[in-house]
């Protein structure tokens, strides 16, 4: 089967560490974040001025970056946007639709929605990024190998890998489940697990460009050991692309993490989660369309915008 | 070609067996009891000789090695094991299901590759730029929007608002619609995506600017010159998709209280039924395995430059998976 690597050319690239990296820096920690030697070259101000009309023309990034910081602070301290008790429901107000008072409604308990919503956005975006660190550290590991030892260990782990992406994603995830168990925690286990093969194949193959280059046999010439080598110098160097790998998980593991709370692998009630709200929404779908509609929409436009930011990201180390 | 045939299927065997080693040994060698859970949660007056009795019975008191080539030799002759909740045989429990799974996929497969490839040809095609931004804001959407809820959202407003479509049982062809529309949602996407950037890289070929010079006409140029080529790089993608697709009748199943091979995994993950999950596991591997084999056996054909190449260089096949993301 021909690489599908070949259809997205912006997977990968010489440039995507720093550029990436730098467009981080750009978005996350403006000027004062200088790191790069281009940014003692142009002044601040001059860099400011690039970053806000770099800015200006994407004003889908913007909201996204916005949306983003919101859905973040709501994982941290949910209380600053929503100060209610997500737990705490008032009976005669069950039921009722969205309103000033109750921004989403409330549900059949009586618990205003939108403070459920946001007090379930640290779970779900908890077991996503859980899911994302074991993919990049177990996959890195594994792609690491393969690229520096070569021979056998890089055919073994290389089939090895082909084998995970032979069985469907979601498949593979519920196989952990029922072989782990349901919780939040196993959940993002079982979603990790998909992408540590695709994680292994980007940084194995961004190793063995790496590990000829002239600085690593410098370094080695030069007496250092082996995984001084490694650490030093084969692995900044090859670990952009798969951050930007990394950043396009994201929505993929919040999908994958609310699908699977959906089904009630995830986080058992009374605790709130985002796929198990729109889950508990289910018997109410005729009459009360908030209770399912409301959280799938904050979960859709979180994906979209963490996807919006991943493109960005990619484009920037990719310019074509 | 027929050496090309021949270890292709070798290599799909080999997928196979490697897929099923590596779920049993991720389900059977992980801490839980399929026999506790066999005999529920009222086990604590079952003696530990009673335990001890079943688990022989299953064979789950041999070494794990034992158990695994017992099983694959099982696997064999067709036989998938028993499942631990109903004692009926996974493979008859797959086979029922199958029927109305196999439905709603090709249903969804086929509305994907329409809608998808429909807007992917269009959004290339129009002139007006504000038209075409809003044709390609569409895919990344449809990537974002979870399955489950956007199943949710259909039933309420087609099936209780306005009346369409049954909610749940099954009525035929009405009942297939909103299951197979769930379905199309990511896998249109996901091909959109692919086909709209492959055929604005084709658009951009020499080959285009000849015939748009002898006087073709955009649509001609377009539908017979440039989506014939550039459909190919997004046909590798058809394992990725029919195994997303496989995955997605789980969710789907559920939201529509439908019977199939989604319905039958998610109980059996519920019960934690490990013969039937790893059942169901296996059937998805031979799904993705069977589209990339036939990829692979369909591609020569379509595109000659490939066998040269191929003749030229020998390829080692390589099965990927791009999250649908990782296209946007």
């Amino acid at each position: 089967m021909t690489d599908l690597t070949t259809l997205a050319p912006e997977s990968a690239g010489p440039a995507t560490h720093d550029r990436a990296t730098e467009l981080v820096d750009l978005v996350v920690t403006p000027p004062d974040g200088a790191r790069h030697a281009d940014a003692d070259v142009a002044p601040r101000a001059a860099r400011l001025r690039y970053v806000l009309r770099h800015l200006a023309r994407r004003p889908g990034l913007v909201v996204a970056v916005v949306w983003l910081v919101t859905v973040l602070v709501a994982a941290v301290v949910p209380s600053v946007v929503a100060s209610g008790d997500p737990l705490a429901g008032v009976p005669a107000d069950k039921l009722t639709g969205p309103s000033a008072q109750h921004w989403f409604g409330t549900d059949q308990l009586g618990r205003d929605l939108y403070t459920r919503v946001v007090h379930g956005t640290g779970t779900t975006l908890h077991a996503a990024l859980l899911a994302i660190a074991i993919g990049l550290v177990v996959g890195s590991v594994l792609g690491l190998l393969a690229g520096f030892v070569g021979g056998a260990v890089d055919a073994v782990l290389m089939r090895f890998a082909d084998v995970l992406l032979a069985i469907p994603g979601l498949l593979l995830s519920l196989a952990v489940v029922t072989a782990l168990g349901f919780g939040t925690v196993n959940v993002a286990i079982a979603v990790g697990t998909t992408s540590v093969a695709s994680v292994s194949r980007i940084l194995r193959s961004e190793v063995l460009r790496v590990r000829t280059s002239a600085y690593v046999e410098a370094a080695r010439a030069g007496g250092s050991r082996w995984w001084r080598v490694l650490l030093v110098h084969v692995l900044p160097n090859s670990v952009g692309p798969v951050l930007v790998l990394a950043a396009l998980e994201l929505g993929t593991a919040i999908l994958a993490v609310s699908s699977l709370s959906f089904l009630g692998y995830g986080a058992q009630p009374p605790q709130p989660e985002w796929g198990s709200l729109v889950a508990g929404g289910r018997d109410y779908l005729a009459g009360q369309w908030w209770l399912t509609t409301l959280p799938g929409v904050v979960i859709a436009l979180t994906v979209l915008a963490g996807n919006r930011l991943a493109r960005a990201l990619d484009a920037e180390g990719n310019p074509s | 070609m027929l050496r090309y045939v021949a270890g292709r299927l070798v290599q799909a065997v080999g997928v196979l067996w490697a897929a099923y080693t590596v779920s049993f040994f991720v389900l059977w060698a992980l801490p839980s009891d399929p026999v506790s859970l066999l005999l529920g949660t009222d086990s604590s007056d079952v003696t530990p000789e009673q335990l001890a009795a079943v688990r022989h019975e299953y064979g789950y008191d041999r070494p794990l090695v034992v158990q695994y080539v017992h099983q694959l030799g099982n696997v064999l002759h067709g036989d998938l094991g028993r499942s631990v909740s109903t004692r009926e045989p996974v493979s008859s429990l797959i086979g029922d299901a199958l029927g109305p799974t196999v439905q709603i996929a090709l249903a969804g497969l086929l509305l994907a590759v329409v809608l998808g490839g429909g807007l992917a040809v269009l959004a290339t095609l129009v002139r007006r730029r504000s038209l075409q931004a809003l044709l390609l804001s569409l895919p990344p959407l449809g990537v974002a929007i979870p399955g489950f809820w956007f199943g949710l959202v259909l039933l309420q407003w087609f099936s209780f608002r306005l009346p369409v479509f049954p909610a749940i049982g099954d009525q035929g062809f009405a009942s297939i619609v909103l299951p197979a529309v769930t379905l199309a949602l990511p896998t249109g996407a996901v091909i959109a995506q692919l086909l709209s950037k492959s055929l604005v890289v084709t658009l951009r070929e020499p080959y285009v600017a000849t015939a748009r010079a002898k006087g073709a006409s955009p649509v001609r140029v377009h539908l017979r010159h440039a989506l014939r080529n550039a459909a190919l790089p997004a046909l590798t993608a058809t394992g990725l998709l029919v195994g997303g697709l496989l995955g997605g009748t789980v969710v789907t199943e559920t939201v529509f209280s439908r019977p199939g091979l989604g319905r039958l995994t998610a109980t059996a993950v519920q019960a934690q039924d490990i013969p039937v999950v790893q059942g169901v596991v296996l059937v998805g591997a031979l799904v993705f395995v069977l589209a990339n084999l036939l990829v692979d056996l369909v591609y020569p054909l379509l595109d000659p430059r490939l066998e040269r190449r191929r003749r030229s260089a020998g390829t080692r096949a390589a099965a990927t998976r791009v999250d649908a993301v990782a296209v946007a």
